[in-house]
């Protein structure tokens, strides 16, 4: 075991405030849906659009990081382990067995995570991207100008970005729990937060880590 | 490193949180200050009607000031005799109804229920000398009223059921000098008292709207920018712009906000992105009848009680409105009222003398428009609400014959005979009438577009984006937000979340459970 560099700057940075921008567009969302009175509905509104504009900028820039980085291929999705994976979170965690993937800096994922942090980005955002904005610039023009989204019913658009919001914050509720599992209740979310995480040595990475001095012998 | 992660992190939290403490003064909105400046300068005429020889004369005649004016205003005449303020009708294209002749002649209301064969009293509002039933030359210029709406010295008046001609009281000659410009009373002395009193028809318009303030009416406000009605309603060529949709059904000529306030006149975009389904006048007013009760309801079924003496009565209530008269019925009266709402798109179908009942309430004047239609827009809408006497074999209202002068000539105002009432009036209009007469439950519609709050005072968004209890609660053909929802997607998301909820607990409590055996085994 030994302390890694996991998380960079920027990671974190990213995680942390998009954590805190879906959980303030989710008090403003379900606020404009009606399900709760808090700032009221005018404030709502105008604050959920400002968190929108930032939660976008946000992505734009956690796209770039993760092309220019590379670390667009943590998601590709192995279905080698998943089941195992999946078997551990069902059976093994009670009895203690180990965790049957081994997290690295190369492979912070493990497949389960993969596949759903993919579904999340590749799905969930683009719906609730695309769904949010159609109603943001849901206009429909009087007769003598350009009519842009009347096409759509707005309770379309409203209805799935509802049920995006609904899955969000189930997301959330799992996903928040999920930390606990790591080799402590806390020990990855501290990680997220300082980036260090203790690591079991990876017998790949010494490998890689052969390889590369091997090649520069 | 961790605490510029850290700071970096709660600073998003304090600025989103904070927000909420961020109140922004409201900048001037200039364009509003622009329109205040155009209108401080008022009106003033450019000659002195007073010096004119022709006006000095002794007039004997209403019709000799007529003359008189066209010796100058010599095509105003043919102005008048086009408009519909003369004609009592103009020609519309109505759905359903192809192009017709539609008006004051031939359409009915739910108030004193029709003008015709009554026009010798109801000529009180015509801008003609001398209509009585079926004698009227719409043809003779004559007969044009200039002073009802020129006079300016507040001298004259028309006299109570005679055809239309001034009181006897009053002064010719003075109000020849002094004619001008119309201001709020002129029009006020039809559009205030109609329906026979005070407010009685439109809620929105009355007397006190002659010296009022602000939170009356921005507009005409006393202590405000204290417009005159022909400020807006101007009148190219006598034809005045606007439309009452009691005798109106088309969407031309209207007279709109915008005109002056632009198609976006707030400072904030989603505002006034609401203008291509919402109407300026559904926020901005938010009750009408601010001062003097309207008449909200009107039962004539109630109509014909007479006292011990055998004589017709009235009651009053604590505000001196008439609840009960014999000789109309059964009164109901509010003060700041909330509108009900309605899409509207400028058309209107009206219920034309002659038309067979089809549906109840009988519609008098129904509003079209929907959600769906690109040219709707909701608006505030006086409902007022009564029953009339209608012919159950023909199935069609009745033209009764009210007023007369005298007992005998078969009103109902004297004889309070229904059937004979119901006979001549019918007999008038050239309708058949069974014999056999009951009451039908009828509404007629008001669009409210006069007592224009100030801003601050305008609806909130809360007002219709809620859940419960809304202002649109009963429009349902369009998807609110705040106010509607997909109850099968709320419930699967509800159980998704607790779902989850449930399943983290149960799993995170199995762990536990089984930490805890783990230790004491191996403790043991």
């Amino acid at each position: 075991m030994k302390q890694v560099y996991i998380y960079k700057k920027f990671e974190r940075f990213w995680h942390w405030s998009q954590a805190a921008l879906i959980l303030f567009l989710a008090l403003t969302g379900f606020e404009i849906h009606g399900s709760f009175s808090l700032l009221g509905f005018e404030k709502a509104v105008s604050f959920h659009r400002v968190a929108s504009y930032l939660l976008l900028a946000l992505i734009a820039f956690s796209i770039f990081w993760h092309f220019t980085t590379g670390e667009w291929k943590q998601y590709i999705p192995t279905l080698s382990k998943l089941k195992d994976q999946v078997q551990y979170y069902t059976v093994g965690i009670f009895i203690n067995a180990p965790h049957p993937t081994i997290k690295s800096a190369r492979k912070k994922l493990n497949p389960l995570q993969a596949i759903t942090y993919l579904g999340f980005k590749l799905l969930m955002a683009p719906v609730m991207i695309l769904t949010g904005l159609l109603y943001l610039y849901y206009k429909t023009f009087d007769v003598n100008d350009i009519i842009v989204v009347s096409d759509i019913p707005l309770s379309w658009i409203a209805w799935l970005h509802t049920l995006g919001a609904w899955l969000l914050m189930a997301f959330i509720v799992v996903h928040v729990y999920m930390t606990t599992t790591g080799h402590s209740v806390t020990s990855n979310i501290k990680a997220m937060l300082t980036g260090w995480d203790l690591l079991e040595d990876d017998t790949e990475e010494k490998k890689d880590l052969n390889n590369t001095q091997n090649e520069a012998s | 490193m961790n605490k510029t992660i850290t700071i970096a992190v709660l600073l998003t939290f304090i600025v989103l949180l904070l927000m909420n403490f961020f109140h922004r003064d409201k900048p001037l909105n200039l364009s509003q200050y622009q329109l205040k400046q155009s209108f401080a300068n008022k009106h003033e005429p450019s000659v002195d009607h007073r010096q004119f020889d022709i006006l000095k004369q002794n007039f004997k005649t209403p019709q000799e000031v007529t003359e008189a004016c066209l010796t100058c205003h010599n095509k105003r005449h043919e102005e008048i005799m086009r408009s519909s303020h003369w004609n009592w009708e103009r020609v519309a294209y109505v759905e359903g109804k192809g192009i017709s002749k539609m008006g004051k002649k031939n359409v009915l209301n739910n108030f004193c229920i029709g003008a015709s064969t009554n026009e010798q009293a109801c000529a009180a509002c015509h801008i003609g000398f001398g209509m009585s039933h079926n004698t009227f030359d719409f043809n003779n210029a004559r007969n044009v009223d200039c002073m009802v709406c020129h006079d300016r010295s507040e001298e004259y008046i028309k006299g109570s059921a005679q055809a239309g001609y001034p009181d006897r009281s009053v002064n010719l000659i003075k109000v020849a000098q002094s004619v001008g410009r119309p201001n709020k009373i002129n029009c006020g002395a039809c559009h205030f008292y109609s329906g026979g009193g005070n407010n009685v028809k439109h809620g929105d318009l009355e007397e006190a709207l002659l010296s009022c303030d602000r939170d009356v009416d921005v507009h005409m406000a006393a202590n405000g920018i204290n417009m005159d009605c022909v400020d807006c309603h101007s009148a190219d060529e006598h034809r005045i712009k606007g439309k009452l949709y009691s005798v109106s059904s088309t969407d031309v000529d209207r007279l709109r906000c915008e005109e002056c306030h632009t198609t976006k006149p707030h400072l904030d975009d989603v505002l006034n992105r609401h203008f291509s389904k919402v109407a300026c006048q559904t926020c901005h007013i938010p009750i009408y009848a601010k001062e003097n009760s309207t008449k909200m309801a009107w039962r004539w079924s109630e109509a014909g009680r007479l006292d011990e003496q055998g004589m017709p009565y009235h009651e009053e209530d604590s505000l001196g409105n008439h609840t009960y008269l014999s000789i109309k019925g059964e009164f109901e009266w509010a003060n700041k009222v909330k509108p009900e709402y309605k899409w509207f798109n400028g058309n209107a179908q009206h219920y034309k003398l002659g038309d067979t009942v089809t549906s109840l309430p009988v519609q008098i004047n129904r509003l079209l428009g929907s959600a769906s239609d690109s040219h709707s827009k909701i608006y505030p809408v006086k409902v007022h609400r009564g029953d009339q006497i209608y012919d159950p074999n023909t199935q069609l209202l009745i033209q009764p014959k009210v007023y007369a002068e005298a007992k005998g000539d078969s009103a109902y105002w004297k004889d309070f005979d229904w059937k004979l009432a119901a006979e001549a009036g019918m007999k008038g209009v050239g309708l058949p009438f069974s014999g056999e007469f009951e009451f039908i439950e009828t509404e007629m519609y008001w669009p409210v577009n006069h007592m224009v709050s100030p801003a601050e005072q305008a609806l909130s968004c809360e007002e219709c984006h809620a859940r419960e209890n809304g202002r649109l609660a009963s429009l349902n053909d369009f998807y609110l937000p705040g106010r509607d929802k997909n109850d099968w997607i709320d419930l699967l998301g509800s159980l998704l979340l607790w779902g989850a909820l449930a399943g983290v607990t149960i799993h995170g409590s199995a762990r536990l459970i089984n930490a805890y055996r783990r230790n004491e085994l191996e403790s043991k």
